[in-house]
């Protein structure tokens, strides 16, 4: 390390650009976070009305839809923990067996990944469709006439549609970290197992499954952290339609900014949120502590 | 002897071959598991692609993969009227400002906190890597109003405000990844090589410019490809700050000419497919970079 006297101010010099950005693009508008959602006000008017913790009563006790678009982020996230890891854990464990043709698997699987929520929203809002689609189309040559409908737009489908869709842009994650994860088991551990007469299964169950402990709790907070938060494919699908149906808390806290004008309260939701979300971080560093 | 031997040899051949069967088998199975999923992957893009050769009339009609008659004339048509054309060159330099700024001030960043030790150093550090791990949800409320009475978002004059309206915070967005990867990069670089450099006479920006950074540059690479990813498919931001279309990068520009076109598939489609080229081609040329960076991050964090 070098002496401590000698440096004097260089390294403030290096830090200097990146913390002016910290500064005025973190620190600050975290700040006018907290304080705006003590106010009540329309983002326009020069006079702010101070409401005290007004906000907080309202969003936590009589928010009726912003706990229900919570609730729906949770539906989403509950599908996205289970089916959509599954799915990344089964395929990252074909990968690793290195059958023909695993690299162009591999390279296919994280394609949704790199594509925009835009982009991958716009294609199957179209794929969706109900007189156009393709997926009707299919259901229909299948025989399937009868389950036809505007996947989107009917109040009984469209959640469960957009998490497909988030599932389907979302599992290449899990997939190549569980990869990473199985390419770091010694495939010496498999061979005494079967040397000892182990089955697949018991192989599975007490090698694979406690070697990838660590990954399965890094995959399941990215996956919570990420699927709570779901936004811009909401927005290129459904907008939160039909009524409330779609609706999850970043796109409550975005149409009380832009929709109602309601800034003050807009802050508040994303505080409230974002405290909830605290806890889920917090235990992902306490687990990550442990293992290491 | 010899007809032992040769015994021997057919017993081992009669095992392999059914060991080779049952591996074909096994491997059938993953391959009806993978299969499907890996055509659902490849399938929206090859139809979007598809379509955007289509006209108004076939595109609701046709569901043919390989349309009778390809309009390529459609992109350009996209290009100019449907104003991918300027969405397509803002993203570009948008992108491009952000990686070069993230890499940037994320290596000297970086750079300060694996060399020098100063007040306040560890904490600093850790302040910077929380806004990796502590989502604010609310934030993007905040940094409305902020830029707002910065004059930083799009009010219909000027254009060099908004354009840094957007740029700025992606940089300060990207700054904590980028230090993330980067500081034990230059961890591992031996002090050796920078302390004779100083008997040299080299001043520190000169051992920063002419050592650590080439050393450093597999590290500053993957920064980069990431930071490349996320700023071409920014919507937020783009969303808040934007108001005119000559500004917009594509993300947004996609979204508004969905709102105003809602039955011209075949342009739409042809804008997304200019939207992903890039992208598509960088991930294929780089993938293993990509997901080696990712993993890294993911699992290290």
């Amino acid at each position: 390390m070098l002496s401590s006297r000698g440096q004097g101010f260089k390294p403030y010099l290096f830090l200097a650009p990146a913390l002016v950005l910290f500064a005025t693009f973190s620190v600050i508008p975290f700040y006018m976070l907290t304080k705006t959602s003590l106010f009540e006000w329309d983002g326009i008017s020069t006079t702010k009305q101070f409401v005290g913790l007004a906000n907080y009563v309202n969003v936590i006790f009589h928010d009726r839809v912003f706990w229900r678009s919570f609730g729906q982020a949770l539906y989403i996230t509950g599908l996205a923990l289970t089916f959509q890891n599954a799915l990344a854990l089964l395929l990252a464990i074909a990968v690793n067996r290195k059958l023909p043709g695993a690299s162009i698997y591999r390279t296919l699987f994280f394609l949704p990944p790199i594509l925009s929520e835009i982009v991958v929203g716009l294609i199957w809002f179209w794929i969706y469709d109900g007189n156009f689609g393709i997926f009707n189309a299919i259901l229909k040559e299948m025989g399937l006439g009868a389950w036809t409908r505007s996947w989107l737009a009917d109040p009984k489908t469209a959640l469960t549609a957009v998490a497909i869709i988030h599932m389907w842009k979302g599992f290449g994650w899990g997939f190549v970290m569980f990869l990473a994860g199985l390419q770091t088991i010694p495939e010496e551990l498999y061979e005494a197992a079967r040397v000892d007469g182990a089955n697949a299964w018991f192989r599975f169950r007490h090698i694979t499954i406690p070697l990838l402990i660590p990954v399965f709790v890094v995959v399941s907070i990215l996956t919570i952290l990420g699927t709570m938060q779901i936004f811009a494919l909401i927005i290129a699908t459904t907008n939160g339609g039909p009524g409330y149906h779609t609706e999850v808390p970043i796109t409550r806290i975005f149409f009380s900014m832009l929709g109602t004008s309601r800034f003050g309260y807009a802050c508040t939701q994303g505080i409230v949120f974002g405290l909830i979300l605290l806890t889920v971080s917090l235990l992902q560093m306490r687990f990550q502590r442990r293992s290491t | 002897m010899r007809q032992e031997q040769s015994m021997t040899a057919g017993g081992v051949r009669v095992t392999l071959f059914l060991q080779r069967g049952r591996q074909w088998l096994g491997y059938l199975g993953w391959h009806v598991l993978c299969l499907p999923v890996a055509a659902s992957c490849v399938f929206p893009l090859v139809w979007m692609f598809s379509s955007s050769l289509k006209t108004q009339q076939t595109v609701f009609t046709d569901y043919s993969l390989i349309p009778t008659h390809a309009h390529f004339g459609n992109y350009a048509k996209a290009w100019m009227q449907g104003r991918f054309g300027i969405y397509f060159l803002n993203s570009l330099c948008y992108t491009f400002v952000v990686v070069i700024g993230v890499v940037s001030l994320a290596a000297l960043a970086a750079y300060a906190f694996s060399r020098f030790t100063f007040r306040g150093s560890g904490l600093l550090y850790k302040l910077l890597l929380s806004t990796m791990l502590i989502p604010i949800p609310g934030s993007f409320v905040a940094l409305y109003i902020w830029l707002n009475q910065l004059n930083l978002i799009d009010q219909g004059a000027g254009t060099w405000l908004p354009r840094l309206g957007y740029i700025l915070p992606q940089i300060n967005g990207g700054l904590p990844f980028g230090i993330f990867i980067l500081k034990p990069f230059f961890d591992k670089i031996p002090k050796e090589l920078e302390e004779s450099a100083k008997v040299d006479g080299a001043g520190v920006l000169a051992v920063f410019w002419h050592i650590m950074l080439p050393l450093a540059r597999p590290a500053l690479g993957v920064v980069a490809l990431l930071t490349s990813l996320s700023a071409w498919n920014e919507f937020l931001l783009a969303y808040l700050v934007f108001s005119r279309h000559e500004l917009m990068p594509l993300q947004r520009g996609l979204l508004a000419f969905h709102g105003a076109h809602l039955t011209e598939y075949p342009l739409l489609m042809a804008g997304m497919v200019i939207s992903i080229v890039p992208i598509v081609i960088v991930y294929l040329v780089m993938q293993r970079n990509i997901i080696q960076g990712i993993t890294a991050g993911a699992l290290k964090g």
